[in-house]
């Protein structure tokens, strides 16, 4: 450590002791001080950089029109193409999405603040194996999905119960394709909704204990909709990080295209992520196709992004209940 | 919390308590389905048992009346859907076509290489037509070449780059946000900068391709207009707010008596922030360091678009390059269900979960130490 010490005007040799006598302005300290606000600068930097190139870019072709209608084969017609059946897709497949996520990943958390026992083995290893799915690379989860649910449950479904030579659930769906992002948002939910319930001031549940109310009775009345904020939180999280992955949809129900919206939970979707996908890399002739994709990437990104900005205000809304409550 | 209430006493309470508990407990039985069903599909490669020898005996029309449907099916490649579907007819003149593919082809005298063994997985192999032994990804050919180094190579080379980019930035953005800007700053900046973790994988991908691609090449002046470098940067923007995060997070849980003692005894703040607080939330670091690995490694639609695929060993950060990530996402809806192309990408869906779950658990472990360890000296 002491070779790279920024103190070089002491040879580097002096003790450490010594160097912490330096009073006053000090160059290297001035330096490197400089330096690590220069990368904070060029994070934020970058940042701008991306929302102002696709915003300004974005904006003149984000029209109403665009939003509003279905250029059916015309996908990279500049006048014609729409977004609608992009924008119908995603929306369903993140609603179906919460359906399943948001009920396992409360209860989860539930289990694990109000129930568990933080030193039992068995918490940690649930703990581990939420930590790990967060670490799980999202094209993992499309041959999870692929394997599990399509080649699995729906084969099982088509062969055992309704017998059935054409595959009707053995396919890629906008069902498995949902559930799949439900296993991938799971520990956004469990973490969001476990950082309210812990900022629920233990004194409430006594409270209602002391009243005479069950362990249950507490959780439902008293607890759950105190955290109601980090639970809306999670799910808000969990619906923008969905809303944006590709990588989990492709082989489990996104489709180049459809002639119709879906329909059924077996039918597949067109889906915005994708849509970003095929248009900046299939496209006959980039040049013109140009601002139809950047309109794409811009109504994705007002869609993730808006929600995320909305989950940060009502996260740090919380944070200051919670600092008042006295935590 | 330690009211303890026996189920015959409130059934409700007592159903709903282990209602809850299994309900808790499906997240080990996810982690544990994936790993299941990723190896499932690719277990015939690991045990040896796929054969992907191309070699076709000569079969003449006569000759297929009487060979059994499955075998015909598989000679033709069609898969069983497709082949009840087609008419007598219609199969006849498959066959005539297949025949005559047959005999068209040159002949290779690799053709009868079981090219899903390890030693050409893995190893060089003079191939037909080629002046050297060489590593290639090739599955869509004659002989189907399933060399995964320049894939594995490829997901290094981008990864690398994209750490050696991220780490320094991340590091300084953390320093800076944790030990010297002042906490009215510290409150807009950290919210600010965990915004990037917000924009989807698939636009960074898209900015890569379409922004970052020309610019860096008008900077650098190299050849192909992907490559790794692109890829890298690109995967770094993604991983900052993750390695940042970790970082940041180590740098305060460093106590503040630490910081105030050595500002006592007359350091600037900066030689503070240096030599005192790193150094003690070093581990925490390192952790981000290794979570942004697993996080780089495990990317995929960012190096999909900008990294130009192209299967090629290199050390070279200016060539194009194909990752493991990408390999599954481009080819996998073109490759037979169950055949040999299909299971060699489960096999390195697998070689994605294994790296991650280590990588995972590795910083796991280490940011619960430094955290015990940060409590107790308090």
């Amino acid at each position: 450590m002491d070779t790279q010490t920024p103190m070089l005007h002491f040879n580097g040799e002096a003790p450490v002791g010594k160097d912490f006598k330096t009073q006053g302005f000090n160059f290297w300290s001035f330096f490197f001080s400089g330096l690590t606000g220069l990368a904070t600068m060029l994070i934020l930097a970058m940042l701008a950089i991306i929302l102002f190139n696709i915003t300004l870019n974005g904006a003149p072709g984000l029209s109403w029109r665009f939003l509003t209608s279905s250029a059916d084969q015309d996908m990279f017609d500049v006048n014609k193409a729409g977004v609608l059946p992009m924008v119908v897709g995603t929306s369903i497949r993140v609603i179906l999405m919460t359906i399943f996520v948001i009920p396992v990943g409360v209860i989860t958390a539930i289990y694990l603040t109000e129930y568990a026992h933080s030193t039992s083995i068995w918490t940690r290893v649930i703990r581990g194996a939420v930590n790990n799915l967060a670490g799980v690379p999202s094209i993992v989860f499309g041959l999870f999905g692929l394997g599990f649910f399509i080649g699995f449950l729906g084969s099982h479904i088509d062969d055992n119960i309704l017998q059935s030579a054409e595959p009707k659930w053995g396919k890629p769906a906008i069902l498995w394709a949902s559930m799949t992002l439900a296993v991938m948002t799971l520990p956004v939910v469990i973490v969001a909704t476990e950082e309210s319930l812990k900022a629920i001031p233990q004194g409430l549940r006594e409270a209602s204990l002391a009243l005479g109310a069950t362990k249950l009775e507490t959780i439902i009345k008293i607890v759950l909709p105190q955290a109601m904020p980090g639970i809306l939180t999670g799910g808000i999280l969990s619906v923008s990080r969905a809303a944006g992955e590709v990588a989990p949809i492709l082989f489990t129900g996104a489709a180049y295209y459809m002639a119709s919206y879906p329909k059924a939970l077996t039918d597949q979707f067109m889906d915005l992520g994708y849509h970003v996908f095929i248009l900046s890399t299939q496209s006959p002739n980039i040049e013109q196709t140009r601002p139809i994709l950047y309109a794409t990437v811009l109504a994705l990104l007002i869609l993730t992004f808006a929600l995320n900005i909305v989950a940060i205000l009502v996260r740090a809304k919380m944070r200051r209940n919670m600092r008042l409550l006295g935590h | 919390m330690g009211l303890h209430r026996g189920h015959k006493a409130r059934p409700l309470e007592w159903l709903a308590e282990k209602f809850i508990f299994l309900v808790a407990s499906s997240a080990i039985l996810i982690v544990f389905l994936i790993f299941l069903f990723v190896v499932r599909e690719a277990l015939p490669i690991f045990l040896g048992k796929m054969d992907s020898s191309s070699l076709q005996e000569m079969v003449s029309v006569e000759q297929m009346e009487k060979m059994k449907p499955a075998e015909l099916q598989k000679l033709l490649d069609l898969t069983p859907k497709e082949y009840t579907e087609l008419d007598k007819e219609t199969i006849k003149i498959l066959m005539e076509v297949k025949i005559e593919e047959i005999k068209a082809a040159p002949k290779d005298k690799d053709a009868d290489k079981n090219t899903t063994d390890w030693r050409y997985m893995l190893m060089p192999y003079q191939w037909t037509n080629y002046d050297k032994p060489e590593y290639i990804w090739q599955p869509i050919s004659q002989v189907h070449k399933y060399n995964i180094m320049p894939l594995l190579i490829g997901s290094l080379k981008t990864t690398i780059v994209a750490l050696l980019f991220a780490v320094p930035v991340s590091l300084g953005a953390a320093i800076y946000v944790s030990q010297l800007a002042s906490p009215r700053l510290k409150e807009w900046l950290k919210p600010t900068i965990e915004l990037l973790a917000g924009i989807p994988s698939v636009v960074m991908g898209f900015f890569a391709l379409i922004v970052m691609a020309s610019v860096l090449k008008s900077v650098f002046g190299y050849e192909s207009r992907l490559n790794a470098l692109v890829a890298g940067i690109a995967l770094g923007l993604a991983i900052i707010p993750v390695v940042f995060s970790i970082a940041e997070d180590a740098l305060t849980s460093v106590p503040r008596a630490y910081t105030q003692a050595a500002l006592a005894l007359g350091s600037s703040r900066w030689q503070a922030a240096w030599q005192i607080v790193l150094p003690a939330a070093l581990p925490g670091v390192f952790a981000a360091v290794v979570l942004g690995f697993g996080r780089a490694i495990g990317e995929t639609m960012i190096v999909l678009m900008a990294s130009g695929n192209a299967s090629i060993v290199s050390g070279s950060i200016f060539d194009s390059t194909r990752t493991m990530t990408a390999t599954i996402a481009a080819e996998l809806a073109e490759a037979v269900f169950g055949g040999h192309h299909y299971r060699i990408l489960f096999m390195l869906g697998t070689i994605l979960f294994v790296v991650t779950f280590l990588s995972n658990l590795l910083g796991d472990v280490i940011i619960h130490k430094l955290k015990h360890k940060m409590e107790g000296k308090h």
